[in-house]
């Protein structure tokens, strides 16, 4: 297709966060299953199951994980936090057996962001953790590049509905470089078009008229 | 918990992610600085507390706090910065004169910043390439000839090209004009290029 102005901010690399991504920030609204280690004073009201103003020592939430990695601490514990199920040893061998037939949009879909992410908390289990992702990449990214390069003018929601965020950007680049070279190869490349956001736009404009 | 309003502000962003300016949220960015401000005099109140009896039981909770505090500044700062992103975007795609009801969805501030950036644009442009300047939002694909084929897709009135010819564009007629001066035509979806 033709080129984009309108690039948004990327999301960070591996271990980072990039502070303007908005992918980042939904990515960093994942909630973990946690236990505080110590009170919260007068902030009972933000765990909806006591009455009381604090929030107890021992108590288990969901934290955010902008809110676990703000309050985590290595040398004093204020939370600790537990691992989402899918990156325990009982799903890291299932991913192992055959990572392709796994839903990652259903247990992410910020499956390999999150998975990241988990390294910030110091885990005895991490080394297996980041071995595990990137198998389950490796195992996963040659079909995602093969259909991404090989479906033309094809409905794909069937093929990238079990894609990870992150597989689902590079299934759409590859698309992309797919379609442009095939306008090139018609002898298209220099046919001038319409920018998609106008005729967005247009559409949009339409479907308000009917409302 | 803290910070879902300004979480529902990304999420509305995210939602349109093709590049179209949603309206901007005022009431939502007001309902996220109250939240912001009540944080901070609570934390304030607390850390005199904390200091003045010696309490330092309070401070995980200031903590707690002063975390959402800083993640209420990042999820503001990226909305604003998005927009700007996506209004930059709007005056390559849609030249310099924008449609009303994209204007609409700005923000006074965001109008501002727009007329600037296009100003900003036009001095680099007068700038380089000589004595009158270079257009760089022409000829984004290299061109193949100087004139092309089109068809009017909407009545979209009359049109002056260079020698002064004045043409009129009806729908579905179709002309040969200099392809320098109808990009933009095209760009907007008034002119459709026809190849044969």
């Amino acid at each position: 297709m033709d080129s984009q102005s309108y690039l948004p901010v990327p999301p960070g690399v591996g271990m980072e966060e990039n502070f303007l991504s908005l992918d980042d920030i939904l990515l960093s609204h994942e909630r973990l299953p946690s236990r505080t280690e110590c009170l919260f004073p007068r902030l009972g009201f933000l765990e909806k199951s006591t009455d009381s103003q604090d929030i107890q020592e021992g108590t288990k939430m969901e934290l955010p994980l902008w809110l676990a990695k703000g309050l985590y601490e290595r040398k004093r514990r204020v939370v600790s936090i537990e691992l989402p199920k899918v990156y325990r040893e009982g799903w890291r061998t299932v991913f192992n057996a055959d990572p392709t037939v796994v839903d990652l949009h259903k247990m992410g879909p910020y499956y390999y962001g999150l998975g990241s992410q988990m390294l910030h908390f110091d885990s005895p289990e991490n080394p297996e953790i980041a071995q595990a992702l990137l198998q389950t990449f490796i195992g996963r990214f040659r079909r995602t590049m093969d259909s991404s390069q090989n479906v033309y003018n094809e409905d794909t929601s069937a093929l990238v509905d079990r894609l990870d965020c992150l597989e689902r950007v590079l299934f759409k680049m590859g698309q992309r470089g797919l379609n442009s070279f095939q306008g090139w190869e018609k002898g298209r490349a220099s046919h001038l078009t319409a920018s998609t956001l106008v005729l967005n736009y247009r559409k949009r404009k339409m479907t308000d008229l009917q409302a | 918990m803290f910070c879902e309003k300004s979480i529902e502000l990304i999420r509305e962003l995210q939602r349109i992610s093709d590049g179209q300016l949603p309206a901007f949220n005022e009431d939502g960015i007001r309902q996220v600085l109250e939240e912001m401000k009540a944080l901070y005099e609570q934390n304030q109140s607390d850390v005199n507390e904390a200091k003045g009896e010696g309490r330092s039981d309070l401070i995980p909770s200031i903590k707690l706090r002063h975390c959402c505090l800083l993640r209420n500044q990042r999820c503001v700062t990226a909305y604003l910065y998005d927009r700007l992103l996506r209004i930059r975007a709007l005056r390559w795609e849609y030249g310099s004169v924008l449609p009303p009801n994209i204007r609409f969805h700005m923000c006074s501030e965001e109008l501002q910043w727009f007329n600037q950036y296009k100003k900003s644009l036009a001095n680099f442009m007068r700038s380089v390439g000589g004595e009158e300047g270079l257009d760089i939002t022409q000829d984004m694909k290299p061109p193949k000839s100087l004139y092309i084929e089109v068809r009017c897709l909407k009545d979209h009135g009359e049109f002056e090209i260079d020698d002064g010819t004045i043409i009129l564009l009806k729908k579905n007629s179709q002309h040969f004009l200099p392809r320098w001066k109808c990009e933009q035509l095209i760009r907007q979806g008034v002119l459709e290029h026809v190849m044969s």
